[in-house]
């Protein structure tokens, strides 16, 4: 029982990354209606800035913790939410007019250059935090000699998920710009010709996506401590297969995905075999796809004929 | 008609509205790179060192900032300014390279190479844009990717016979001059084009984008390791076996997803690769896990191994023929091998075209609607492409099995996968012959290319992103129609 | 004016009957109980106002819509029964043999037109090339299939007057041609019912006339029903020998054209009651039938 809650907070943590992740494929494939396969290495790139930022800070002696998590936050954020609208502007932009197939290479290319690009300036090398920011932990209870733990960093990760999700909830629901997406999603000819500025929309659709991202890519940094220039690849998938099973297009579907996900990799891992936890994401993309293609909370696709 | 309008704000912008650009483009160029190109990290065990680039980075924004501003002017509308500034911003890049090479250090010729990479980018964009306007830049230039693509296809019906005469008498040459690296190169490159040609009817003809390609590959490799090692069998006898387990895996996973829209395939697919990877590496007992399998047989010609000394029993090639021993025999049968494998893949896929499931193919991938409704069974036709472009990947896994001897889980990541779907792509989805050409350029491209990986696969990814921004259909596509009704017009 | 003519038999047999077709999506009801008849060597017209259904119709009969309610039932004349709302989508063109055409053009731009037509006859040949096996090593079968399959899109390239196109690319051809191409494809089928929606549109007068003497011939020649959805009054009264006319997705009037052109019913919902503040269903209604709901 003990293991169990413990596997259980694991667990959530993992699918708060999942979740965030996940936003910014369900909102892209929302409008575009494409898969934005880079998006895994736009969380990478904000791992990377984090770490970055987090040693610029210790370099000028800012090392007071919640001042520097807010600024490695926004810091990250900013810079990430710019590399996404980059990938847009150069790589997909060009291709909405195009057939399906093109923006799809184009975004599998964009990702192969994304990896590259960190792995050269940056190294092959794993990058580690060293220094924990947050460190020490809430006993919960204790049973069979087994502790069930909450870490701080835990309850940051996840409250900090929570606040994030409400605000955007919001942003999307009560803004002008939610409207002009939602908007876009249902008809981008109209949108247009009702004054609807539908490239702006859909960059600022990449620009939040990969903000999201960024605070997962950090939030992975502070929770793992070392971060790559592959993670992007298999945090991606997963995070995709997070939006898919949840319903893509979905907002609370892909958080809810992410959740799933997160906590189907956990105890898989806990309980079966930690080698093959890799493999139950994937199997969990394959079955929701053939057993349920709308996902969880999604819409059913009527197809146009 | 949008295009046409920017294209005229374009040609009609004053000096400060260019400069203006300039100075976005290069600020947000500056702001992409502090943070990862601004700043680096070194660890020693567990302490990170920050260190900082600045100089290059301004330097690589500053060749940025000046290669925007000769484009703009090079985009203008007035002929005379257009030559003037082009010729003094060159002169002004050539000033700004000298004048700085001197003061940033630059260890591994980065800097060099990407100041080389803008100058030539400018003056291809600059000489292209200086000829035609902007608005019809793009029709002009999906025209002329095609009728470079119809003057390669012209030209295939000489060159194919010419390549496959060279491709045969190559192995003599090499031996001629003992150069066994040449050989070796020869194998790699046809195995990537067996490679290419069997992604080619997946992606190419049916339109279906399979990013696992490579788990085909592993099946094939994989299944002819543990024949040759579990069961002693051949290469010739698992050949067939190989190709129809990797076609029956084609199924396994197609038969699910197939129904579903073409993105959710790519990533299922992708999945897919990762997951035959993860098993082999964890399946100790049949795949030998990380270590992977060694000790694969090696081919023989007719029951004769190439080898110094044969086994007790055996006459070894260079015996029966009563010629000196030399390791360079088994490379060129190896080589006549694959050789005769990719030409079988080739032959098979111009020869299907010309069936009903070939042009059902292509009627999928222009438009799966209408096929419906036409009473075609989308997920069988798409079924049979996929297995058929796996039993190729499977006959290219085993071949490649036999001819390392020792094949581990390491050699089939998703890397490879994305380098067989660049040649696709880059050589122009459907193009028989662009599959050729594009395995030359990058696999038997320049040994520097080679050499530096991670600079490769930027490569592979910015010309992936470039090729589908100018020509979405892949650089040489062309199609040539399956049948015609009246004969082809003698003009051409 | 010449008087429509008129259809080789009117006692000739009913090749399609539709009961209680209802068509929901979500809580939005795109069809509500429509039943009517088509009979073979008819040209049935299914006319209405934008977002009446029409298409939505269209969609069920060749099985891209599961319908919620209802029965479809195609009896060729040479016997048997389909029960088109059991079907996957694609074996209803291949064993009913129901054809159809779209409103927004669906042909295979970047295949020469000549292989449009050939892809139609793709299950024919299929069986000719021996599933593939025979065809790959150039069994005389096949080439014989492909030489007939040639002829057959001749005839009817020759009937449209495009044979000296039939190498160029579907998607070259001007918009009039692409419009014939895709109904000859679909009648490369050999169909038994062709479905065209909206086959006049954005045709010149000029080609308009062409397209009726094309239907007219091939109700005539090829002694099959032809289903049709169409705007274009002056298309529909001259040639249609049925008309049945939907608004909001209820059948109200059926008859021929002059019945149907006299019924009170239809003049209101083509011309409009009074009180025109019903506009938002019709918005709706239009919406489920492009399938947003």
């Amino acid at each position: 029982m003990a293991y169990f809650l413990q596997q259980l907070i694991n667990g959530v943590v993992l699918g708060s990354i999942f979740g965030l992740i996940a936003i910014g494929y369900t909102m892209v494939y929302g409008i575009i209606g494409m898969v934005n396969f880079a998006h895994g290495d736009i969380f990478m790139i904000g791992g990377f800035v984090t770490i970055i930022t987090f040693l610029v800070l210790g370099a000028i002696g800012l090392t007071w913790a919640p001042l520097a998590l807010l600024l490695m936050l926004v810091i990250a954020m900013g810079f990430t939410a710019l590399h996404g609208w980059a990938v847009e502007r150069v790589a997909y932009r060009p291709l909405r007019t195009s057939n399906r197939l093109a923006p799809l290479i184009s975004a599998i290319g964009m990702s192969i250059f994304l990896q590259n690009y960190v792995q050269i300036i940056q190294g092959a090398r794993n990058k580690a935090l060293g220094t924990p920011l947050i460190s020490g932990s809430i006993q919960l209870m204790e049973r069979d000699g087994f502790a069930v733990q909450i870490t701080y960093m835990q309850i940051v990760i996840v409250v900090l998920t929570i606040v994030l999700m409400v605000g955007f909830t919001m942003l999307i629901s009560n803004t002008a710009l939610g409207r002009n997406q939602r908007a876009c999603e249902q008809d981008m000819r109209m949108a247009r010709l009702l004054g609807v500025d539908v490239d702006r929309t859909i960059s600022l659709t990449f620009v939040m996506g990969a903000a999201l991202a960024a605070v997962a890519g950090m939030v992975w940094l502070l929770y793992y401590g070392i971060i790559d220039f592959y993670v992007g690849f298999l945090a991606g998938i997963k995070a995709f297969s997070a939006a898919v099973l949840g319903g893509i297009g979905s907002l609370p579907g892909a958080m809810l995905g992410g959740l799933l996900i997160g906590l189907i990799e956990v105890f898989w891992s806990a309980y079966f075999s930690v080698e093959y936890k890799d493999v139950a994401a994937f199997a969990i993309l394959v079955l929701a796809l053939v057993f349920r293609p709308t996902g969880l909370l999604g819409k059913p696709e009527i197809e146009k004929v | 008609m949008v295009a046409a309008v920017e294209g005229a704000r374009k040609a009609t912008r004053t000096v400060p509205a260019m400069a203006k650009d300039a100075v976005i483009f290069a600020a947000v160029s500056l702001a992409l790179a502090i943070p990862l190109v601004g700043f680096y990290i070194t660890d020693q065990g567990s302490t990170n060192t920050l260190h900082t680039r600045f100089g290059p980075m301004f330097y690589g924004v500053g060749v940025l900032f000046l290669g925007k501003l000769a484009l703009s002017f090079a985009e203008s509308s007035e002929a005379i300014a257009r030559r003037i500034a082009l010729i003094g911003s060159a002169l002004a890049v050539l000033w700004f390279v000298i004048a700085v090479t001197g003061v940033v250090q630059d260890d591994n010729q980065v800097l060099g190479w990407f100041t080389w990479i803008v100058v030539v980018a400018v003056a291809v964009r600059g000489w292209v844009e200086s000829r035609r306007s902007g608005a019809a830049a793009r029709a002009i230039a999906t025209a002329e990717g095609t009728s470079l693509g119809a003057a390669v296809a012209r030209l295939g019906r000489f060159l194919g016979p010419l390549f496959i005469g060279i491709a045969l008498v190559a192995p003599f040459y090499a031996a001629a001059i003992d150069d066994k690296r040449l050989v070796d190169l020869g194998v790699l490159i046809f195995t990537y084009i067996m490679l290419g040609w069997g992604l080619n009817v997946v992606v190419g003809l049916a339109g279906l984008l399979d990013l696992g390609y490579v788990a085909f590959y592993a099946v094939g490799a994989y299944t002819y390791a543990v024949f040759s090692v579990k069961l002693g069998l051949n290469f010739w006898e698992t050949l067939p076996v190989a190709g129809a387990l990797a076609a029956s895996f084609g199924i396994l996973l197609g038969f699910p997803v197939l129904r579903l829209r073409g993105d959710y395939l790519a990533i299922v697919t992708l999945g897919f690769g990762e997951i035959i990877r993860i098993i082999l590496l964890n399946w100790a007992e049949l795949a030998g896990g990380a270590q992977g399998i060694g000790g694969i047989e090696r081919p023989s010609f007719f029951g004769m191994p190439f080898t110094a000394s044969p086994p007790e029993g055996t006459t070894s090639f260079n015996e029966f023929f009563n010629i000196e021993f030399s390791p360079m025999h088994r490379q060129i049968y190896l080589y006549y091998i694959i050789l005769l494998l990719a030409l079988l893949t080739n032959w098979f896929t111009l020869r299907i075209r010309k069936l009903p499931i070939g042009r059902a193919w292509e009627a999928l991938r222009e438009d799966e609607i209408a096929c419906r409704a036409l009473g075609i069974n989308p997920t069988n036709t798409k079924l049979t492409a996929f297995a058929i472009g796996a039993m190729f990947g499977g006959f290219a896994g085993s071949f490649f099995a036999t001819r390392q001897g020792f094949i581990s889980p390491e050699s089939f990541n998703f890397l490879e996968s994305a380098i067989i779907l660049a040649i696709v792509v880059l050589g122009g989805m459907g193009s028989q012959i662009g599959v050729v050409i594009a395995t030359i350029v990058l696999i038997g491209g320049p040994e520097w290319f080679r050499d530096l990986a991670a600079y490769r696969m930027l490569a592979f990814g910015g010309l992936m992103v470039l090729i589908m921004i100018w020509r979405p259909e892949g650089l040489l596509a062309h199609r040539e129609p399956t049948i015609r009704m009246h004969s082809q017009k003698r003009s051409a | 004016m010449a008087d429509p003519p008129p259809a080789a038999g009117a006692s000739s047999p009913t090749l399609l009957t539709v009961e209680h077709l209802t068509m929901r999506f979500g809580g939005l009801v795109a069809i509500d109980d429509v039943s009517f008849e088509a009979r073979n060597q008819h040209i049935t017209a299914i006319i209405g106002p934008n977002g009446a259904g029409k298409t939505t119709v269209f969609n069920c009969l060749t099985g891209f819509y599961k319908p919620t309610v209802g029965r479809l039932t195609l009896r060729p004349p040479a016997g048997g029964e389909f029960l088109l709302e059991q079907m996957e989508g694609f074996r209803i063109g291949q064993h009913a043999r129901v054809a159809r055409t779209f409103q927004n053009i669906r042909l295979f731009p970047k295949m020469s037109v000549l292989e449009n037509l050939v892809v139609a006859q793709h299950n024919k040949l299929m069986r000719a090339s021996g599933f593939t096996v025979t065809g790959l090593v150039g069994a005389r079968g096949y080439r014989d299939a492909e030489r007939r399959a040639v002829e057959l899109a001749r005839y009817w390239l020759d009937r449209i007057g495009l044979t000296d196109r039939a190498d160029d690319n579907a998607g070259n051809l001007p918009y009039g041609a692409q419009r014939r191409l895709e109904i000859i494809r679909a009648m490369c089928t050999e169909p038994r019912l062709l479905c065209l929606d909206e086959p006049a549109a954005g045709l010149n007068p000029r080609e308009s006339a062409e397209l009726n003497e094309l239907l007219l011939f091939i109700r005539d020649e090829q002694k099959i029903g032809v289903l049709l959805i169409e705007h274009d009054m002056s298309v529909v009264m001259k040639i249609s020998d049925h008309v049945v006319v939907l608004d909001y997705g209820r059948k109200i009037s059926d008859g021929t054209p002059a019945e149907v052109r006299n019924d009170p019913a239809v003049i209101r919902a083509y011309l409009g009651e009074a009180e025109t503040d019903e506009l938002p269903p019709e918005v709706a209604a239009d919406l489920a039938e492009e399938g947003r709901i």
